[in-house]
């Protein structure tokens, strides 16, 4: 009976031990991939503040004038003017349907002169 | 267990038989006895003496092996302690009201050398003057070969000059990650952001310090580690500041000023919509100029004439008076005041502009239309000089201004020291006090905002404290209208933009000479204005240096002429950018005859 014990003890530091053992490289493998992971971010949102900065730089108003100006003739693009802006009051109605008039019959008689 | 009898009656019986003491064998039995005893108990305490060593053995031995690894291994720092976010040394970026990028980081390159580790450093030299042309070779070269460990070579690179000298091949040549500070609009708005440079170095990194402006004055918050991926958010607003920037550079080469400066101010909550000063330069590569001995300070580009420049402001101060006149209740619009010129105060003489006289009487409104300084000036001696400078301080014209620019706080304006009854007449009307425009702008926010003190800020905010009343609403009306006039008819004329009632008083200053005395052909021209005048929204200050009109016969150097039609055309360009919309103006009541039976 003892004995027994004894070997179901031991069999259980050894599954423990075992278990430890994996967790722990477990848990190293995951510290190795966050930190791929977190680098991998790093260079992503380098990136991406180059990106930015460079969208920013295209679009700086100096060059969006210089190629408004440049392809004025495919764009029509001129500057905001006040007369662009106006009020909803000045949108005329449209033009009440013209009625579609087919075989049109004379009630307008001709006089025939009666002399 | 079977116990043995210590008398076992056969044996005894026997003994007896054969005439023996069955005492010996009782004897017999209990040394066995005894025998067998010892030997069990001296087999249990040996197995329980080794069992005890092996347990000390065990513990001893772990803690032996922990500290050899312990002593043996290289220290290495425990990675992620706890669930903190690693920081990252970057400054925050700077966005205008919009979320569009100002000042953003760039990750670039430095170099660097170790002169002992090169193996050709004579022809290293001459490949690196191939591709950085301002190195002197016979310079490397002594540099490379006098025994030092270690130089700087450039602090940044691009990458095509980075992959230059990756081609090279030289080890000792070694490159330094660098966080470059990058404006992508290159001079716009270059005055409120002002610039930055590198602080510490080292070989892995550098601190970026703000230089001047915003990033100078904001430098604490953009290097805060905790804020750094906040961005911080400025109240220009990138489309209007750029068109602001286009028309003013414009108009000052049309009107062949030397420098100019624009404010654009929100009323209510003393944002500033933009900013901008010219001469201007490129805070990516900001200079530093060489300037000759009799230059003013506004010749540097660096200079920002709309926070540093303090001017007379002139004829644009008469407001303040009639404002707070009426505030007072000392006189209405209506009111006629002796506007009699020249007039004699003591020994001095106050004349009017080209020694008019609009007198005998002239009313309230009429002297801002006019732009009378003998009116203006007996309005200020009603009001009496105390209570004027107690007014223009809560105007906020006497001290320095509480912008984020780290130039502010050292730009002190010109008051004279004491305030006689001759500084109250001239400063009614912006002589012998000098201010900065940006000053001015906060001053005229407060006159059309309904009167409340407004402090001029560059940062974008949603919720601001309710401000401090200095000026009656009915009086800050009234003003408006009476600027109104000037506009429609009155000095700035060429103000008059079309669906936008601008209101706005000119002002012209001759610039004082370096030796004391005026000038008689290089004046100032201001022109401060609010639009639209029947809800005012926004303040605009318009400053020209020496400008000259000279479409006309002889050449005219009033604001009415300058900085007004300049003005004008921002307001044109801005207004409906800002959202405002083009508005018919009601006509004027004596415009329509009244028809009675």
């Amino acid at each position: 009976m003892r004995s027994l014990l004894y070997i179901a003890s031991a069999l259980a530091v050894m599954a423990l031990a075992f278990w430890a053992y994996q967790e722990n490289y477990a848990t190293q493998q995951a510290l190795r991939d966050r930190d791929a992971l977190e680098s991998g971010i790093d260079v992503l949102q380098d990136a991406l503040a180059v990106q930015r900065a460079e969208w920013a730089y295209l679009n700086r108003p100096n060059r969006l004038r210089e190629l408004a100006t440049v392809n004025f003739d495919a764009l029509g693009l001129l500057p905001l003017e006040p007369g662009q802006l106006g009020s909803t009051a000045e949108v005329v109605y449209p033009a009440p349907p013209v009625l579609d008039v087919e075989n049109p019959v004379d009630v307008i008689g001709d006089q025939e002169d009666p002399l | 267990m079977t116990r043995t009898p210590l008398r076992p009656l056969a044996r005894i019986l026997q003994a007896r038989a054969k005439g023996e003491n069955p005492d010996g064998i009782e004897r017999e039995n209990l040394r066995l006895r005894n025998d067998a005893t010892r030997d069990r108990d001296r087999t249990r305490a040996q197995i329980r003496l080794l069992m005890l060593s092996a347990g000390f053995l065990a513990a001893f031995s772990t803690i032996g092996v922990q500290m050899g690894s312990l002593a043996a291994s290289v220290p290495v720092e425990p990675r992620r302690a706890g669930a903190g976010v690693e920081v990252s040394a970057t400054r925050a970026d700077i966005l205008d009201r919009g979320g569009r990028i100002l000042a953003t980081n760039m990750l670039t390159h430095a170099l660097y050398a170790h002169p002992k580790d090169m193996i050709d450093p004579k022809g290293t030299a001459e490949k690196l003057v191939a591709i950085f042309p301002e190195m002197k070779a016979p310079d490397l070269q002594r540099r490379f070969s006098d025994g030092r460990n270690f130089m700087w070579l450039r602090r940044v690179l691009s990458p095509e000059q980075m992959q230059a000298v990756h081609d090279i091949g030289d080890p000792g040549l070694l490159f330094g990650p660098r966080e470059m500070r990058l404006y992508p609009n290159g001079t716009l708005a270059a005055h409120v952001l002002g610039g930055a440079a590198f602080g510490g170095e080292s070989v892995r990194s550098a601190e970026v310090i703000g230089t001047a402006g915003i990033e100078l004055a904001m430098d604490a918050r953009l290097r805060d580690p905790l804020q750094a991926t906040t961005p911080l958010s400025l109240s220009i607003d990138l489309t209007v500041q750029a068109t602001m920037e286009e028309i003013l550079s414009a108009g000052m080469t049309m009107m062949n000023a030397k420098g100019a400066a624009g404010i654009l101010m929100d009323v209510k909550s003393g944002e500033i919509l933009a900013l901008a000063s010219y001469p201007t330069f490129d805070p990516n590569d900001r200079p530093n100029p060489v300037l000759a001995k009799d230059a003013e300070p506004g010749d540097n580009p660096l200079f920002n004439r709309a926070v540093q420049g303090l001017y007379e402001l002139g004829s644009t101060f008469k407001i303040f008076a009639a404002a707070q006149g009426m505030d007072l209740g000392l006189v209405g619009p209506e009111t006629l005041v002796d506007a009699n010129a020249p007039m004699y105060w003591g020994k001095h003489k106050i004349k009017e502009f080209e020694g008019k006289n609009y007198g005998p009487m002239l009313s309230v409104s009429d002297i801002i239309t006019k732009s009378s300084n003998v009116g203006t000036a007996h309005i200020a001696l009603m009001i009496g000089g105390v209570r004027q400078q107690a007014f223009l301080r809560s105007l906020g014209l006497m001290d320095p201004s509480p912008i984020e620019l780290a130039e502010a706080p050292k730009v002190k304006p010109l008051i004279p020291p004491k305030w006689p009854d001759i500084v109250t007449i001239t400063a009614s009307y912006g002589h012998g006090m000098s201010s900065s425009p940006i000053n001015l702008a906060a001053a005229y926010a407060t006159i059309s905002n309904g009167g409340f003190k407004v402090s001029p800020t560059l940062l974008h905010s949603t919720d601001r404290p309710a401000q401090q009343r200095v000026l009656g609403e009915a009086a800050s009306r009234a003003a408006v209208a009476m600027l109104r006039r000037v506009v429609t008819d009155g000095t700035a004329s060429l103000g008059e933009v079309p669906g936008y009632a601008v209101a706005g008083k000119t002002g012209t200053a001759d610039k004082p000479r370096r030796g004391g005395g005026y000038y008689d052909d290089k004046v100032i021209n201001t022109f401060a204005s609010v639009f639209p005048a029947d809800n005012p929204a926004y303040v605009l200050i318009v400053t020209l240096d020496e400008p000259v009109e000279t479409t006309g016969p002889k050449p005219r150097r009033t604001a009415g002429w300058t900085a007004v039609p300049v003005a004008a055309e921002i307001i044109r360009r801005t207004a409906p950018l800002l959202g405002l919309r083009p508005q018919v103006e009601p006509g004027p009541f004596d415009g329509i005859a009244v028809v009675k039976q």
